[in-house]
């Protein structure tokens, strides 16, 4: 499935919300659902520097997709986590280069969207771009 | 100001205090406000707000060198707040206030003005273990540049200073104690006349950073004894991005001035400048003369309540807020000293800070969550952040309950 469609059906699951309890809810459920990261990753070099809450994201690359796995100590940035792997992960470094992040706006999360040092969404969003970036190098220097 | 509806000899109505303060009168996330993060800036009165229009529609122009009319009417009253400033916190000569941006730049000015020729290699400055990161990286930024060695003051579990371990930390090569008045993370009132009397029995010098006390509590610099004593008008229902230190007469004629360029010199020629007299030596280029008025009208508000009915009131929220807490098996108080400001850190049980946050934002109210700008602090008490309530004057019981109910509501989706 391609990034767009992806987001495109997050955005339906969150419109289906009736209040910010339920989109909370659900955010929550992801959290806890989010599939563990394995021990090893969750070092000092995986943390996203600029959260409130501690965020490990580990990037793997197989020659032509990134995978990303995460963790964090809190919930609700789990559940965001979980949302942006569901996004960006299992794609090549160039689609997620190439990828839009303005579904976040639509699922009206904006909150979490603020340049404060609160946010962890924006940290990770850089993180994970960053880590395509690389990854689109490495790629380029082997060939 | 509906100030004068309130009987001077009688405790202070909150309910009346409110209709001072518009902005409290609105809603969040289609609730009706309550605002509990004073520690990082209180709402402002109309009277400040109507102030700062004044100003700018009545009198603005530039202070001090003008001849004109305007120039004249704002000086006098830029002037005027001074005085206001130097009684409010009774310091000897009005020219010891040294208006700045704020507590943190008073801070800066000390360490880089005071620390510039009363600090060398080898020397030690001494904070303690809950200072607000303002309180510690102008030192560390000093040490590195001197060759000096920070040093800590540690806390007792309940989060207030240990003063044994003070007065054997109070050494040969302390040149400075910087503590704070009130711990913004945990709300201990530290005893800053005792540490300043402490320290000057060893000829040390002393710097209390007065943000969080100002609001709280009537401050006497003279009473305490201190060097320097800073603060910002922000955390005191003033404007942001205006503060002032105060500095003893004597020991702010020894220090060399902070900044260049205008207000600050006597005279100029491209071989030799003349500095200014206190205060202007160390006020360089044009003050921020709206927000100084805005200031003095936020200090005439508070004087005209009066600071000790405003202390008991917040006191008393304090003790309600403590015992509703208290009563919640699940949360953990962090900063139980027995002397406290009205704020309160705390932990639920099994819930990250952040995620209690958001949902607590969610039903209206405003509490701050993370490390408050002392993750030292944090670091020492094994923690990553708090949740922390800090109440105002204008605060009511029934908001504490609303905070209540916010908590019940983040139990329900977490636990």
């Amino acid at each position: 499935m391609k990034i767009e469609e992806t987001t495109s059906a997050i955005v339906s699951e969150f419109e289906s919300f009736d209040d910010w309890m339920d989109k909370y809810n659900y955010l929550i459920e992801l959290g806890k659902s989010l599939p563990l990261i394995d021990e090893k990753y969750k070092v000092e070099a995986n943390l996203i520097q600029g959260c409130q809450s501690r965020v490990w994201l580990h990037a793997g690359f197989d020659g032509s997709l990134v995978h990303f796995t995460a963790d964090s100590d809190a919930v609700i940035t789990k559940g965001i986590a979980n949302l942006l792997i569901r996004a960006f992960s299992g794609h090549t470094p160039q689609e997620i280069l190439d990828s839009s992040t303005e579904f976040l706006k639509e699922i009206g999360l904006t909150e979490h969207l603020s340049p404060t040092r609160s946010n962890g969404m924006l940290s990770m969003i850089k993180q994970i771009k960053m880590y395509a970036l690389a990854f689109k190098t490495k790629a380029a220097m082997g060939n | 100001m509906n100030v004068k509806l309130n009987n001077p000899d009688k405790g202070l109505d909150p309910e009346i205090i409110r209709a001072d303060f518009p902005i409290l009168s609105r809603k969040v996330h289609n609730k009706p406000l309550v605002y509990f993060d004073n520690a990082a800036t209180t709402q402002k009165p109309q009277a400040v707000i109507d102030a700062l229009v004044g100003y700018y529609t009545g009198i603005n122009s530039n202070v001090h060198r003008g001849v004109h009319y305007l120039s004249q009417q704002a000086t006098i009253a830029f002037e005027e707040v001074r005085g206001e400033i130097q009684h409010f916190v009774n310091a000897k000569f009005s020219h010891e206030i040294i208006y700045t941006r704020g507590c943190t730049e008073a801070i800066n000015l000390v360490a880089a003005s005071w620390g510039k020729v009363n600090v060398g290699k080898g020397d030690e400055i001494l904070i303690s273990g809950m200072e607000h990161h303002s309180n510690i990286v102008p030192w560390q930024m000093l040490c590195e540049e001197k060759g000096a060695v920070l040093k800590v003051c540690p806390l007792h579990p309940d989060g207030s200073l240990d003063m044994e371990a003070y007065s054997t930390m109070l050494g040969e090569k302390t040149r400075l104690v910087a503590i704070t008045h009130i711990s913004n993370t945990l709300g201990t009132i530290n005893p800053v006349k005792e540490i300043t009397r402490l320290a000057h029995e060893k000829g040390i010098a002393v710097l209390i950073d007065g943000a969080q006390a100002l609001s709280h509590m009537k401050v006497d610099v003279q009473d305490i004894g201190c060097e320097f004593y800073a603060f910002s008008a922000h955390k005191v229902y003033g404007p942001m991005g205006i503060g002032a230190l105060y500095g003893k007469e004597d020991v702010l004629n020894a220090m060399p001035p902070y900044q260049g360029g205008g207000e600050m010199i006597k005279s100029v020629t491209f071989e030799k400048t003349l500095y200014n007299e206190l205060p202007f030596k160390f006020e360089a280029g044009t003050p921020n003369v709206g927000d100084v008025i805005g200031f003095g009208a936020a200090l005439d508000y508070i004087s005209a309540i009066g600071i000790e009915r405003i202390a008991a009131w917040e006191q008393e929220l304090l003790r309600y807020a403590t015992e509703k807490l208290s009563a919640d098996p699940t949360i953990r108080i962090i900063g139980t000293a027995p002397e406290k400001a009205s704020l309160i850190s705390f932990l639920i049980e099994g819930i990250h800070p952040f995620d209690a946050g958001t949902i607590i934002d969610h039903m209206g109210v405003a509490v701050r969550t993370g490390t408050h700008c002392t993750q030292p602090l944090m670091d020492g008490l094994g923690i990553s952040g708090t949740i922390r309530a800090s109440f105002a004057f204008y605060n009511t019981k029934q908001e504490i309950d609303r905070l209540m109910e916010a908590i019940e509501k983040v139990k329900e989706f977490f636990l």
